[in-house]
């Protein structure tokens, strides 16, 4: 009860007049890999927020900086990778300047979990699941019992659909897709608020990736969770997400809720990505991509990182940024091209 | 009717288990993966059949047994209706100009110490396609030319590592046009590659395949793409054929009850289509020991009862080339 009171004092205090706050908010994060041939812009200015219960897509070729974005929240960078600039708040704290012991107690798995790409091979094969999990629980949470973590999994198991007296299996004794599962029963060990899953999609087959994609969007309502999702595969966030944003080359060229997004994409690399994807059902028409490949992240190209590749681009393009606007309420855009 | 260039007649493949030498010494029983089992197939000139299903169906295997890159455990390839099932390597030679396949990884195909213009040449070189230096250099030049790797006189220096990941799907492509072949397997080409250069490989694939007028076999996972690309498409599991079809008779008039699984667990790119039903529950079973009866029926939402799981489904023929293999459509059981 007493800590309930500090923390809502303590949130009184930062919000005076009560403003409303979402649960993650990120802004100007600027996240660089230092290397021999010079820093690799893998994040650039990025801002975004997300609120209680939402979920929010993150699209993007390989080498983006998709995955960087997460591995900053969590601030699990490689040794190389660093945080040059930015502020990442989850409620009121600001994950980029808390110590190591502080986000191992009060951020990661607590508030922040994160489901790794490829969970088929994340899990170590020489450990039983059980013992995995109680460690990732006892890490974060050590004031819990062995017996109690062990009740805990047995509830989450059965959450994710996998019979509990599974959990003390080798993870080799399990399928793709229940891998898959274990895995999320993992990340949601410590009852983050946040869960981002990390191409949860890729590496299983379109059966088993349809019941994960199913399972997630369910614990997403049953636990009011929030979720960001992070893949190439712009179907799978039309089906799970509520907003979307477009990365390219560290930026993120576009971010608004995905109807608008999908129905009325603004800038033109949204416009390519989402012509490059197939539809199944719809008539049969003449894929469109988009000439060229992404650009060198050590070297990204000047003003707009896309002109190389644009077909609207101006000589302005070449010369200046176009700044991040919000064209109408939640859709950010930056390009040129538009609001002129 | 166009002619047809490649047939299968009920292929199949079983790859033997290695046992331990104590389970050797008690059990007679060989063990082996059923990775193709009984499947029949053929593609006309000019036609392109997407051969489409989950990891571990027999995709792979199938492309390769069709260019007999692997002998077949037993059926019958017939290549323009000349039996190719048991020939050797010297007997092969000769086809193999009219039979190529394009890989699933362009980073691992391609020798990293040969330039483009040694990879696209050799195998004018080795099947002795070509009669002088100049006839090969003009071949590789059209070819790189159709690839729109150009100028060529650019390219033929470059290495592996120097290109893109789409460049050197495209040499890996003209690599396998470059014989100006019949017939062409390409697995899984476009799967490495980002989602913004995907399309311009298949479009590109597809204007050889045009401009060629050849066989063209599609292996992939991806339905989406297979609609788009190909004329027909041909739906595995376990090793098995369940339906084939034009590609509009999958998508929209699926029978099997696999396939119409398949369709509705594709994710749709719109949002105004929101719909996740997943109508099958768990996994491809191990094509080691697959089901008895119909493979599909321990996943089946239609299963009808004990014949699934005891007689093998007939390959029956819907009319207009659409094939099924599935007991809710034979005459004789509804009766």
């Amino acid at each position: 009860m007493l800590k309930a009171y500090i923390t809502l004092y303590s949130y009184l205090k930062q919000n005076p007049e009560g403003k409303h706050m979402p649960l993650l908010e990120v802004k100007n994060l600027t996240t660089y890999y230092s290397t021999r041939r010079g820093p690799v812009h893998a994040v650039e200015n990025i801002s975004f927020s997300i609120e209680k219960a939402e979920a929010m897509g993150l699209a993007g070729e390989s080498g983006c900086g998709k995955t960087t974005i997460a591995l900053s929240l969590l601030r699990i960078l490689p040794w190389n990778g660093k945080i040059v600039e930015g502020r990442i708040s989850l409620g009121d704290k600001d994950i980029t300047k808390m110590k190591e012991d502080e986000l191992r107690k009060e951020i990661r798995w607590t508030g922040i979990s994160l489901i790794f790409q490829g969970a088929m091979n994340a899990l170590n094969p020489v450990y039983r699941i059980e013992d995995q999990i109680v460690e990732a629980i006892r890490t974060h949470e050590p004031h819990v019992k062995k017996r109690e973590a062990k009740e805990r999994i047995a509830k989450l198991f059965e959450m994710v659909g996998i019979e509990p007296s599974r959990a003390k299996n080798y993870p080799h004794e399990f399928s793709g897709g229940m891998r898959q599962r274990a895995m999320i029963a993992m990340a949601l060990a410590c009852n983050p608020s946040l869960l981002i899953a990390d191409e949860p999609g890729t590496a299983l087959d379109v059966i088993v990736q349809a019941q994960v994609l199913k399972l997630i969007s369910e614990l997403k309502n049953r636990l009011s969770l929030s979720i960001i999702v992070i893949t190439h595969d712009l179907s799978i966030i039309s089906e799970t997400c509520d907003k979307m944003a477009i990365m390219y080359a560290g930026k993120i060229v576009e971010l608004g809720d995905v109807m608008s997004l999908f129905k009325k994409p603004l800038h033109p690399y949204t416009q390519g990505l989402i012509s490059a994807f197939p539809n199944l059902k719809a008539k049969k028409q003449e894929m469109i991509s988009i000439p060229g490949s992404p650009p060198n992240l050590l070297n990204p190209p000047s003003g707009c990182r896309f002109h190389p590749r644009c077909s609207h681009a101006m000589d302005g393009c070449v010369k200046k940024e176009p700044a991040f606007v919000e064209i109408s309420p939640g859709h950010y855009v930056a390009c040129h091209l538009v609001g002129r | 009717m166009e002619e047809t260039i490649i047939r299968a007649e009920n292929i199949k493949k079983w790859f033997p288990i290695k046992t331990g030498f104590f389970s050797s010494l008690f059990s007679r029983r060989e063990i082996s993966v059923r990775a193709v089992d009984g499947i029949n197939l053929e593609i006309r000139k000019g036609e392109i059949l997407g051969l489409a299903g989950e990891s571990g169906s027999g995709k792979t295997t199938t492309g390769r047994i069709l260019v007999r890159l692997i002998e077949p455990t037993s059926g019958k390839i017939f290549f323009k209706n000349n039996d190719i099932t048991h020939l050797d390597e010297s007997g092969m030679k000769p086809l193999r100009q009219h039979m190529q396949i394009v890989f699933q990884d362009p980073y691992e195909s391609l020798n990293p110490r040969m330039t483009v213009g040694d990879i696209v040449s050799e195998p004018l070189k080795v099947l002795g396609a070509a009669k002088n230096e100049l006839e090969i250099e003009k071949k590789v030049y059209t070819v790189l030319e159709d690839a729109e790797l150009s100028p060529p006189q650019e390219f033929i220096f470059r290495y592996p590592h120097e290109l893109s990941g789409g460049q050197r799907q495209r040499v890996a492509t003209a690599r396998a046009f470059v014989l100006n072949p019949e017939f062409v397997v390409a697995d899984e080409p476009v799967s490495m590659l980002d989602v913004s250069i995907r399309a311009e490989i298949l479009k590109l694939m597809l204007s050889l395949v045009q401009k060629y007028q050849t066989a063209f076999l599609y292996i992939t996972h991806d339905l989406a793409l297979a609609r788009h690309i190909c004329d027909r498409i041909a739906i595995m599991y376990l090793g098995k054929i369940m339906e084939q079809g034009t590609n509009e008779q999958i998508v929209f008039e699926p029978l099997h009850p696999y396939t119409r699984a398949l369709i509705a667990a594709v994710p749709i790119p719109d949002p105004s289509s929101k719909r996740i039903d997943v109508v099958i529950k768990g996994e491809i079973p191990s094509p080691v020991n697959p089901p008895s009866g119909c493979r599909f029926h321990t996943r089946c939402p239609s299963y009808i009862g004990n014949i699934c799981r005891e007689a093998e489904p007939p390959l029956l023929d819907m009319g207009n080339r659409h094939l099924v293999t599935c007991h809710l459509y034979d005459s004789k059981v509804k009766s």
